[in-house]
């Protein structure tokens, strides 16, 4: 038991000491970002993914908008003022996504007290 | 031309066989009759046969390129190659809709024939059921989308089919994945008809069980090929986008997995009778509704099918007709259980409650983070996105006591667990995931305290259902897939964790570094294939130790003319080295994106150990 | 009674649910951009196609009681389509025409001029799309009407066309 313990610890160190490939860190956070909008001349794309002329221009905006010094939540608000909240994926939580956000909560916190109930009373 | 005549009335003449078997399913309930008349399994064949005769006539038109067919020419051309000639049958709407249909009049066919030793009500009303199910879809088709529709004059060439669907693995999806949604159809009408015999004892349990093996045993093979083929094939290096048609695979698949469960827990202990069969109807439900909403138009997605609402309102009129049917049947004929029976808190019982609830929970995530963005729409006018973010923020918490009940669940007795009887070596095993899930969270300087106890908890279970293999008791089905999904959780984990990317600009010749390595383009040779040019690029890739060449594609397709781009992979055990290339507009250069994904190829397996885990439930044999 | 209450209100809730999707089928689901805005045009710059200067928006929008601009390229079959109507558009006295050379090559876009006639006062280059995406354009072609308060009054995705021009006449008369 101990020995395939031991094993095990070996191999996953192994996997550890591996390094991330990526030169810059601009290109990290230009890719975090490029994941996180629409393309929206495209059917359900991302930025990131798609190859589209749209697509192409607004990675090069988002790498400006970085160089410029803007953070991530400033380079969404304005991409959301010139394009409606529907470009990007994350939907912050405002008066209208309320209950896309607690809905589920609500429905665990109710199956939880079903379970209570049934397990716990009578 | 004729095998579009021999089609649609093949389709005409089983839509006859399907209303006579309604009618003297329902006729035949009043009976006194104890054994099923030979004839209806003969009617019941016929069904199936006719059907079958449509579909095949269908795959004939489309290997002969019968452009007389609207549906042929809509989405075939001449110099497709025939493998996909004929897969092309099923890749589109109305030929996919007779998949279904023809799906639907085997299973009930086999349904029948495999439940000799039920009780004849009992099969009658699953038919009727069955039948009220295959009846609506043939006249989806016979009335909104026929597959055997005439153009004159008749067309010299197709439109041909999109390029990126002509893929081996898009080609077997959709029938795996129908045998799922169909599988779950039958459950539902068995449920019912339990329901209103009211025998919805151990007896059912055992004979349901296996068709409940089985639907989720295609549903998740299903899911993974379209999983398999979107990183193959859509050279974005991604399997899951939280793409509303992927969703809407997902949600039957929670449900029939929660099922799975319940249905053993009831076949046990003869409790939540009432929760099995809304579990049953509901499974069937969203496989209806992702039916709907992937063909009606009212998503946005790469994946949607036609844009016709007709054909929306039809389904949906379908759907709501088969909810309120179910409705019906349970408030006339739900009684309340027999029993009380009581649940220790310690128990098994309790770990699948706890199963269920939690899937519950993420079916609830799925659901609403697809269907918010409709309902906002028509209520405000307002358009949002709802995304991976989403489903991340919401699901990845919850993992971790996932998780970790995962572990203990299956080691808990039936009714009552001793707890004096836990062992500490539980809490041994704890603590090592700690320390490991601690080591790797370390070394790659990611911020999330959460990943570092997800990974913990995901180890946890993957100890623990190795220990389980070593001893001389154990449930080999239930453990082979517990460890199968605390692999799966792992490998992806450490996939998103240690997965690297270059992407750079480069022309011909241009040699580039990037941390650890070097990617050298060599140069591009052109060849002219069947139906499309073929521009092969040649890079040798330096990475870390590993030294490799790569031939990533650009395919430029004649028809439709469209231009894709084919990734080459190259997968080993530890992970995937994975190339696209694209070309950029009026410009030499080609646009080259490189990435390392580790534990690819772990993610594929753990699934399919998972599914091993099912076929070995469903073989099980009780003694 | 308890059960009779939760079934009725899971009926008022199917009904509800199926209203929402009936009414969402006719919704369009492809983008459809707000065609009307209040915003005020961005600040930008880029390099005149024929002179090679550099030119600012606000020297193109202070000329003439309304600005329109057009982004096209010489590759974009439907910028051909709308071209004529570009000429004619440019005849008008009130209005000052700018053209916004997308992703093109300098040698195909002045071919292109060349050939078909130029409609335009100035002609800046956009050569990766950044203006024209900071302009909140989706693609190609598109044009934007400006009044002389910098506002973007009305946009139009894809081709002009005669309908659309005699909304821009009324506008700008």
């Amino acid at each position: 038991m101990k020995f395939f313990k031991f094993i095990l610890i070996i191999i996953l160190s192994f996997f550890i000491l591996q390094k991330n490939l990526i030169a810059n860190d601009n290109s990290i956070l230009i890719n975090k970002i490029s994941k996180n909008l629409r393309c929206l001349i495209c059917q359900g794309q991302s930025i990131y993914d798609s190859q589209s002329d749209f697509a192409i221009s607004m990675k090069l905006i988002i790498k400006k908008k970085i160089e410029e010094g803007n953070s991530e939540k400033k380079i969404y608000q304005y991409l959301k003022n010139q394009y409606g909240e529907w470009i990007v994926y994350d939907p912050e939580l405002n008066k209208k996504t309320i209950f896309l956000w607690l809905f589920p909560l609500i429905l665990f916190a109710f199956g939880g007290l079903l379970i209570f109930r049934k397990v716990f009373i009578n | 031309m004729l095998s579009s005549y021999l089609g649609y009335y093949s389709l005409i003449l089983g839509f006859i066989f399907s209303i006579w078997l309604l009618f003297y399913s329902f006729v035949s309930l009043n009976n006194k009759n104890t054994s099923l008349k030979k004839n209806i399994i003969l009617i019941l064949f016929l069904q199936l046969f006719t059907v079958l005769l449509s579909f095949l006539s269908l795959i004939y038109s489309f290997v002969i390129s019968d452009f007389s067919n609207e549906t042929v020419y809509n989405n075939s051309h001449t110099t497709k190659p025939l493998f996909y000639k004929i897969s092309g049958t099923w890749g589109n709407h109305e030929g996919s809709l007779l998949l279904w249909l023809l799906v639907l009049t085997l299973f009930i066919f086999l349904f029948i024939f495999k439940s000799k030793n039920q009780p004849t009500k009992y099969k009658l009303l699953t038919l009727f059921f069955q039948q009220i199910i295959i009846l609506g879809f043939f006249l989806f088709l016979l009335l909104t989308s026929s597959p055997f529709n005439f153009l004159f004059p008749i067309p010299n060439e197709g439109l041909g089919l999109n390029p990126i669907l002509q893929d081996p693995a898009l080609a077997i999806h959709p029938p795996i994945l129908y045998l799922g949604y169909v599988g779950s159809s039958i459950i539902f009408s068995a449920s019912l008809a339990a329901l209103v015999q009211k025998n919805i004892n151990a007896n059912w349990a055992n004979h349901i069980k296996k068709w409940i093996f089985a639907a989720w045993i295609f549903l998740t093979l299903g899911i993974m090929l379209g999983s398999i083929w979107a990183y193959y094939e859509l050279g974005w290096g991604g399997f899951w986008f939280w793409d509303p048609v992927e969703n809407v695979s997902l949600m039957p698949w929670l449900c029939l997995t929660a099922l799975l469960h319940t249905i053993v827990m009831l076949e046990k202990r003869l409790i939540l009778q009432s929760w099995t069969l809304i579990l049953s109807i509901a499974t069937f439900t969203f496989s209806m509704s992702g039916t709907f909403l992937v063909r009606s138009g009212i998503l946005n997605s790469v994946h949607t099918f036609a844009n016709d609402p007709e054909r929306g309102i039809f389904i949906l009129i379908f759907l709501f007709v088969l909810i309120s049917l179910s409705l019906i049947i349970f408030f006339f004929y739900q009684t309340k259980e027999l029993s009380e029976k009581k649940i220790f808190w310690l128990s098994k019982e309790t770990a699948i409650l706890v199963n269920n609830w939690f899937m519950m929970y993420f079916l609830s995530v799925v659901l609403i983070g697809t269907t918010y963005p409709i309902f906002l729409e028509v209520i405000t006018n307002e358009k949002i996105s709802v995304g991976p973010p989403f489903y991340h923020k919401l699901f990845i918490p919850f993992l971790i006591p996932f998780l970790i009940f995962m572990a203990i669940g299956p080691k808990l007795k039936w009714i009552k667990q001793d707890y004096k009887k836990i062992k500490i070596q539980q809490f041994g095993f704890f603590i090592l995931s700690f320390l490991i899930a601690y080591l790797i969270i370390q070394k790659t300087s990611a911020e999330y305290l959460f990943t570092t106890i997800l990974i913990a908890a995901a180890l946890y279970l993957f100890f623990i259902t190795i220990g389980e293999f070593l001893k001389k008791n154990y449930n080999f089905a239930q453990n082979i897939s517990h460890f199968g999904f605390s692999l799966f959780i792992l490998s992806v984990l450490f996939n998103s964790l240690f997965s690297s990317e270059f992407s750079a600009n480069m022309k011909i010749g241009e040699e580039l570094k990037f941390k650890n390595g070097l990617i050298k383009f060599n140069k591009i040779e052109t060849f002219n294939e069947k139906n499309y040019k073929s521009i092969i690029a040649d890079f040798d890739i330096v990475d870390r130790k590993d030294t490799i060449t790569l031939n990533p594609e650009i395919r430029i397709y004649n028809q439709p003319n469209i231009l894709t781009s084919e990734a080459d992979i190259k997968s080993s055990l530890f992970s995937d080295k994975f190339l696209v290339i694209n070309l950029l507009k009026g410009e030499h250069l080609f646009n080259v994106r490189y990435q390392n994904k580790p534990f690819m190829i772990w993610i594929w397996i753990s699934i399919l150990l998972l599914v091993f885990g099912g076929l070995a439930g469903f073989v099980k044999k009780y003694k | 009674m308890k059960k009779k209450i939760i079934y009725l209100l899971l009926v008022l809730l199917l009904i509800f649910i199926f209203t929402v999707f009936l009414k969402g089928l006719y919704k369009p689901n492809l983008y459809t951009p707000s065609q009307t805005s209040n915003k005020n045009l961005i600040e930008f710059s880029g390099k005149d196609l024929f002179s090679d200067i550099e030119i600012t928006s606000q020297q193109l929008t202070s000329s003439k009681k309304f600005t329109i601009i057009n982004i096209w390229a010489s590759w974009c079959a439907p910028c051909r389509l709308e071209h004529p109507i570009l000429m004619d558009l440019s005849k008008n006295p009130n209005l000052n025409l700018v053209g916004l050379n997308y992703k093109d090559k300098s040698e195909s876009a002045k071919k292109f001029i060349y050939e078909r006639g130029n409609p335009f006062s100035n002609i800046l280059v956009d050569n990766n799309g950044i203006i024209s995406i900071e302009l909140g354009a989706y693609g190609i072609p598109e044009t934007f009407i400006i009044n002389s308060n910098t506002k973007i009054i009305k946009k139009y995705i894809g081709p002009l066309t005669n309908k659309s021009f005699k909304e821009i006449e009324k506008i700008i008369n």
